[in-house]
């Protein structure tokens, strides 16, 4: 469970200008829900994610992840119960490192000890983890990561953050920087471990039809604002024709092209 | 000949494997090495002079260790201290090492008890219990061969342990990709700070065994040790290509070794080329570059 009060995010641009990203923002998502965050760019939808993952500081606001009041925490504190995918595959994991060296740094939040991290006995479970992205890479986990694909560790970033169950899944377009096939197949091992294993996830997406399809709730932004937030029903009849003419309704003339939205 | 080139080849790896750790594992380009070196070698030779007298300068093992320890914790307080201006000040890692550095030369002189220069003179315990070791089974030589592919193989067996452990491993990951770091809910800051005394505290090891060996410590001990513990580095990754990192620590010690034969011949055989003592800091620098270039040109060939 996530609750986000009156989020405030602003970069100072000098002279006592500042640029508001997040006006105010509150939304508050039960435990095993999955929300879409959808909006044209710059609408403020990464930074959100950023906020409640500690990369940007709130300037006031609350945000509480399973009731516990995180607003302070750093970034890597915060961790221990946010699993996050960024974009670039590159960006979750470490590429001179080995598949299984890889998976053991994923496997336990917190502080490290002075054991040796992969043991036989964890060895094998990783290769169990990791035979379900079904890529073949269980018999290649002494290789190196910057040796795959880029769905490979994509799909390989996905499962680093799953592996500990985490509160909040927070998925920042994890599949746009991916070719369709790839798109295709990460989106679907998603969906299969926000089902598994019963996770909280925010997805910011640009793709309509998958967010309609994939979420119990979408949550439209912009300008650093919540201007639709859909589900049961409402969203249940929704469709991406619907969702093009609600932004329209929501901002006037100025934001009717679609292409803002769809891109 | 040869044994001089193995074991200054094993005490100088010690420092080169300090080089690697911040250079490779952490990528923190840290010149601190050039105050953590001569800053164990003043804490060794200080602990040896003042603690030899009470202990008998034949070289008791607890005094052997008490001088160790001195060179350990001398170099670690000095890596200790870039990390904190590193982390708080938020500087570029160059500036970070080049402030520590700076002000430990006059840490080093008061160490020193303010000369530049400490001889081991009166006793000098570390190097007589590695020349006596097996009680004279051995010739002085080999005995000091011995000693310290013993203590070279110790530290190897500690240091391929600890990057199998979990720390070590996040340490690895940490160098490669902090953010990978953070996502395992680690704090990046601790733990290199943590990695950065562990490479300075090896520099500062290695500069209490070498003013052991050399029979005195000086202030400027630690002039060009970061280049040559860089070229040391990159001989070793020129020779042999592996990404276990048991064999990343120990190509160190075969660059080191190598490193020092090539300085070796240059001494020895330079003149014969026109080549003086003066030219070895340039030989240093231009091996280097080499060494950078033929990686190079590897890489685009595979």
């Amino acid at each position: 469970m996530i609750e986000i009060e009156s989020a405030r995010v602003s970069f100072s641009l000098g002279a006592g200008e500042e640029h508001v990203v997040l006006k105010n923002l509150s939304l508050s998502v039960k435990a095993g829900q999955t929300v879409s965050i959808i909006g044209s760019n710059g609408a403020g939808k990464s930074t959100f994610l950023n906020a409640i993952a500690g990369t940007v500081p709130l300037r006031s606001g609350v945000i509480r992840i399973d009731g516990v009041d995180c607003t302070r925490q750093a970034e890597w504190e915060r961790a221990r119960y946010v699993g996050r995918v960024r974009q670039n595959p590159l960006a979750g994991t470490a590429g001179d490192m080995t598949i299984l060296d890889n998976l053991a740094l994923a496997s336990r939040k917190g502080p490290r000890r002075l054991k040796i991290a992969t043991p036989p006995a964890i060895a094998r479970r990783m290769a169990e983890e990791v035979a379900q992205l079904e890529m073949g890479l269980e018999s290649r986990l002494h290789e190196n990561v910057s040796r795959l694909s880029g769905g490979q560790r994509q799909a390989l970033t996905l499962l680093m953050a799953v592996l500990s169950k985490p509160s909040v899944l927070l998925l920042d377009e994890h599949t746009a920087a991916l070719d369709p096939a790839n798109a295709e197949k990460v989106s679907a091992l998603t969906k299969h471990f926000i089902q598994e294993f019963g996770l909280t996830a925010l997805i910011v997406t640009h793709d309509m039809s998958r967010a309609l399809s994939e979420a119990d709730r979408i949550v439209m932004m912009h300008d650093g604002e919540i201007i639709a937030d859909l589900s049961g029903k409402e969203k249940a009849s929704m469709t991406v024709a619907g969702l093009v003419d609600l932004f329209r309704k929501a901002r006037g003339r100025d934001y009717a092209e679609d292409r803002d939205l769809l891109r | 000949m040869i044994e001089g080139i193995l074991v200054e080849g094993l005490i100088y790896g010690i420092l080169a494997l300090g080089v690697f750790i911040s250079f490779r594992i952490l990528d923190f380009p840290d010149l601190t090495v050039e105050g953590s070196f001569p800053a164990g070698a003043a804490g060794g030779a200080m602990t040896a002079l003042m603690l030899g007298p009470k202990f008998g300068a034949g070289g008791s093992l607890f005094l052997v260790v008490c001088i160790l320890c001195a060179g350990l914790i001398a170099g670690g307080l000095a890596g200790f201290a870039t990390a904190e201006i590193y982390h708080r000040l938020k500087v570029h890692p160059l500036l970070a090492g080049i402030i520590t550095m700076t002000g430990f030369y006059s840490i080093n002189l008061r160490i020193l008890g303010g000369k530049p220069n400490l001889p081991l003179i009166a006793g000098n315990p570390l190097l007589d219990s590695a020349r006596s070791l097996l009680n004279g089974m051995l010739s002085p030589e080999f005995s000091l061969l011995a000693a310290s592919m013993l203590a070279v193989l110790v530290l190897f067996g500690i240091l391929d342990f600890f990057f199998h452990t979990e720390v070590g491993i996040a340490m690895g990951a940490l160098g490669d990709n902090e953010n990978s770091v953070i996502q395992a809910g680690i704090n990046p800051v601790r733990l290199r700070t943590l990695g950065i005394i562990l490479a300075n505290a090896l520099t500062g090891l290695a500069g209490a065994i070498a003013a052991s060996y050399q029979g005195f410590a000086d202030v400027n001990f630690g002039q060009g040790v970061v280049a040559s513990g860089l070229a040391t580095v990159m001989l070793g990754e020129l020779v042999i290509r592996s990404q276990y990192i048991g064999v990343q620590l120990a190509r160190v010690f075969i660059g080191s070794i190598l490193f020092k034969a090539l300085m070796y011949a240059a001494r020895s055989w330079g003149y014969l080329a026109g080549i003086t003592p003066n030219d070895l800091r340039l030989i240093t620098a231009l091996l280097i570059i080499g060494s950078i270039a033929l990686s190079k040109m590897g890489r685009k060939s595979s």
